[in-house]
């Protein structure tokens, strides 16, 4: 994977040999074009028109991806197994959610401008410092870059340094996405306790129910995937990425040779945690609601399971297993409800006895014998 | 530790006025040479000296009272029987080991003991361990290329691009240790042999004055181990070259100059032929 010399343009150079990562963007950019087409343009009740719970469906999938191409980031690349990347997806959210809430205005059950309706019923008088500026939208998504990337800097800063690794960083994440759970759960808090912060009505003016809106949001997050994908792989195939991929694999001998690991490890943990907090942000305006059940560890470790699923260190692995795994997600849980925990379980154990690389891997396997059996 | 250094800096004894520095003391002549800091100075010819080294572990001396110097420039190869010292001396020359008495200077100007590992390897040291470690994941180019001396910090990493020296540098280490046609292969299907060449390579890339080399050809064909050889009499005279080996065949085919440590000093010191013939040196070693 040597440098192209020649200056080729910046996309070109970004998927120079990634032939999955141009067929990933492709079909990406199809999708888009034609749901948003045929839910816009086709009536109702022809028979190609796509309804907007679909392209809202989708809109979700496609930020579970960016997700996973953050995760895919840290534990793919460089090898630190993140059991908590829900929480800095859930952190980006709860930004994004207390910019909504402050949209409602007078037109909350309760009819306060200034106070959100679960501070009325707690008896609130004045708004929290913490929430002052989420009246706006370009603080809104300030915070939304700088909460999870802030939280990432002092966990990671604090983890790295003292070379805590494998097991046991896995379990510190896990812990930390749990601590928010309970944190957030409270009254006290400020974010809405058990129930969350719903009954969005509109953002930057536009209303949320609206079908033109729901479809913005969709093709914004598609965007956003492929602008993250970009990133992410001009990341990945700069010396940097090497570097983390090297500490991944001798990390003693990378440090030997004058890499300072922890600060590496440091800046792309805190870039996935900003990656996985954009995430969050696009999710909730689709969803309508942001609860603490997203800090749930379980959800972390379904995150996981997708990145393993798709095939870990290419990126587009990680799509492909987020938007599978989730569309059977979709699909059990409204068929056989009960069935989806077990099926979970169940995908977990076989693509870690048979898939190590999930189905990228496989895919490349399957190619492997083809050329073989060919010469 | 800034005000530490500091007050360090204001109490060397070595450079008591800065002035005298060279260049600006219009009496410094040519020949003539003054210490600057960080920056080595073997202009007498001598690039490591240990004298009166001594490090105990709980009582046990691993090195007792060791006195060695390593010309600049010099391939040397230093063999021993077990528990003879050999590992102890190289971890005290990369600073993994503090000795308990003695001095170590690596140049005349750079006290070893009051350095930090990764101070050691910056300031021109680099070791090879036994065991070959090399990035499994990346090319040859690859491995050469991170091992490279350039700006390690992480914003740097993010655009970095290898210019046309660097280039150079890099296939030219990849000639010298013979993995020109591995190039884009991935280290990790490399041959036993040729990650301990790439290792050494890696440690090329950095450009050391010393190598510090632990035992190399342990679990190389002899095809494998002719290679080394040829390897090693090829960096004499580049770079001044430590090798600790257990294998009397590979240590014939490259000494010029071989050091016998026994129970923590040296033995006996000399050519080949001599060494070998030193009473002593039947007795404790190649006579078993």
């Amino acid at each position: 994977m040597q440098q192209p010399n020649q200056q080729k343009g910046i996309f070109a150079s970004i998927l120079h040999d990634d032939r999955g990562g141009k067929i990933f963007l492709s079909v990406l950019a199809v999708v888009v074009v034609l749901v948003s087409t045929l839910n816009l343009f086709v009536p109702e009740s022809a028979a190609l028109h796509v309804s907007t719970y679909t392209v809202t469906l989708l809109g979700k999938y496609l930020s579970f991806a960016l997700l996973a191409i953050a995760l895919d980031l840290v534990w793919g690349y460089c090898g630190i197994l993140s059991l908590g990347h829900g929480a800095f997806f859930a952190l980006g959210g709860y930004a994004m959610g207390m910019y909504l809430m402050r949209q409602i205005g007078d037109r909350g059950v309760y009819g306060n401008a200034e106070l959100p309706d679960f501070m009325v019923f707690l008896n609130w008088s004045e708004l929290p410092w913490y929430w002052y500026g989420f009246d706006q939208f370009w603080f809104a998504i300030l915070m939304v870059v700088l909460a999870p990337g802030l939280l990432a800097f002092i966990f990671g800063w604090l983890t790295f340094r003292s070379r805590v690794t494998g097991v046991y960083l896995s379990i510190l994440t896990q812990a930390l996405t749990f601590a928010l759970l309970l944190a957030f759960f409270r009254n006290e808090m400020g974010f809405g306790g058990n129930n969350g912060l719903t009954d969005f009505k509109d953002i930057l003016g536009f209303n949320l129910q609206e079908n033109s809106t729901r479809v913005s949001l969709f093709i914004i997050t598609a965007l956003a995937l492929a602008l993250g994908y970009l990133v992410s792989r001009y990341i990945v195939t700069s010396k940097l990425g090497r570097v983390v991929v090297a500490i991944r694999d001798a990390e003693d001998r990378a440090r030997f040779i004058g890499y300072r690991v922890e600060y590496y490890k440091l800046w792309v943990f805190v870039f996935s945690a900003i990656l996985a907090g954009i995430a969050g942000a696009l999710y909730v305006p689709q969803v309508g609601i942001i609860n603490p059940g997203e800090f749930s560890p379980l959800n972390s470790i379904e995150l996981v399971v997708w990145v393993a699923v798709g095939g870990r260190a290419t990126l587009y692995g990680a799509v492909i297993g987020a938007i599978l795994v989730n569309y059977s997600k979709t699909f059990l849980t409204g068929a056989l409800p009960e069935v989806w925990l077990f099926a979970l379980g169940g995908l977990f154990i076989l693509v870690t006895l048979y898939l190590p690389k999930g189905i990228i891997g496989l895919i490349e396997q399957i190619k492997k014998r083809k050329s073989a059996a060919q010469s | 530790m800034k005000t530490l250094d500091k007050l360090r800096e204001t109490m060397r004894r070595d450079r008591v006025f800065d002035f005298v520095a060279e260049g600006r003391y219009p009496f410094s002549q040519q020949g003539r040479h003054t210490v600057v800091p960080g920056q080595l100075d073997a202009s007498h010819g001598t690039i490591l000296y240990m004298e009166n080294v001594t490090v105990e572990f709980d009582g046990f001396k691993a090195l007792n009272e060791l006195t060695l110097y390593i010309d600049d420039g010099e391939l040397r190869c230093i063999i021993g029987p077990n528990g003879a010292g050999k590992t102890t001396m190289m971890d005290v020359i990369t600073g993994k080991t503090k000795l308990d008495t003695g001095t170590a200077y690596f140049g005349q100007s750079m006290d070893l003991t009051r350095m930090t590992e990764y101070d050691i390897a910056s300031a021109g040291i680099g070791r090879k361990f036994q065991k070959p470690t090399v990035f499994p994941e990346h090319s040859v180019f690859n491995n050469l290329e991170l091992a490279m001396q350039t700006d390690k910090r992480v914003w740097q990493s993010l655009i970095a691009k290898l210019n046309g020296e660097q280039l150079d540098h890099i296939d030219q280490v990849m000639n010298t240790i013979g993995l020109t046609e591995q190039r884009h292969n991935r280290a990790a299907l490399l041959s036993h042999g040729q990650k301990q060449w790439l290792e050494i390579g890696m440690l090329l890339m950095q450009n050391p004055r010393l190598l510090l080399i632990d035992e190399p050809v342990a679990g190389m064909t002899h095809q494998e181990m002719d290679k080394t050889a040829e390897l090693l009499l090829s960096l004499e005279g580049k770079h001044s070259i430590v090798v600790v080996e257990h294998d009397m065949d590979f240590v014939r085919s490259i000494a010029r100059k071989v050091t016998v440590l026994h129970e923590g000093s040296v033995l006996a010191e000399g050519n080949m032929d001599k060494v070998q013939n030193d009473a002593r040196v039947i007795e404790v070693y190649l006579g078993e």
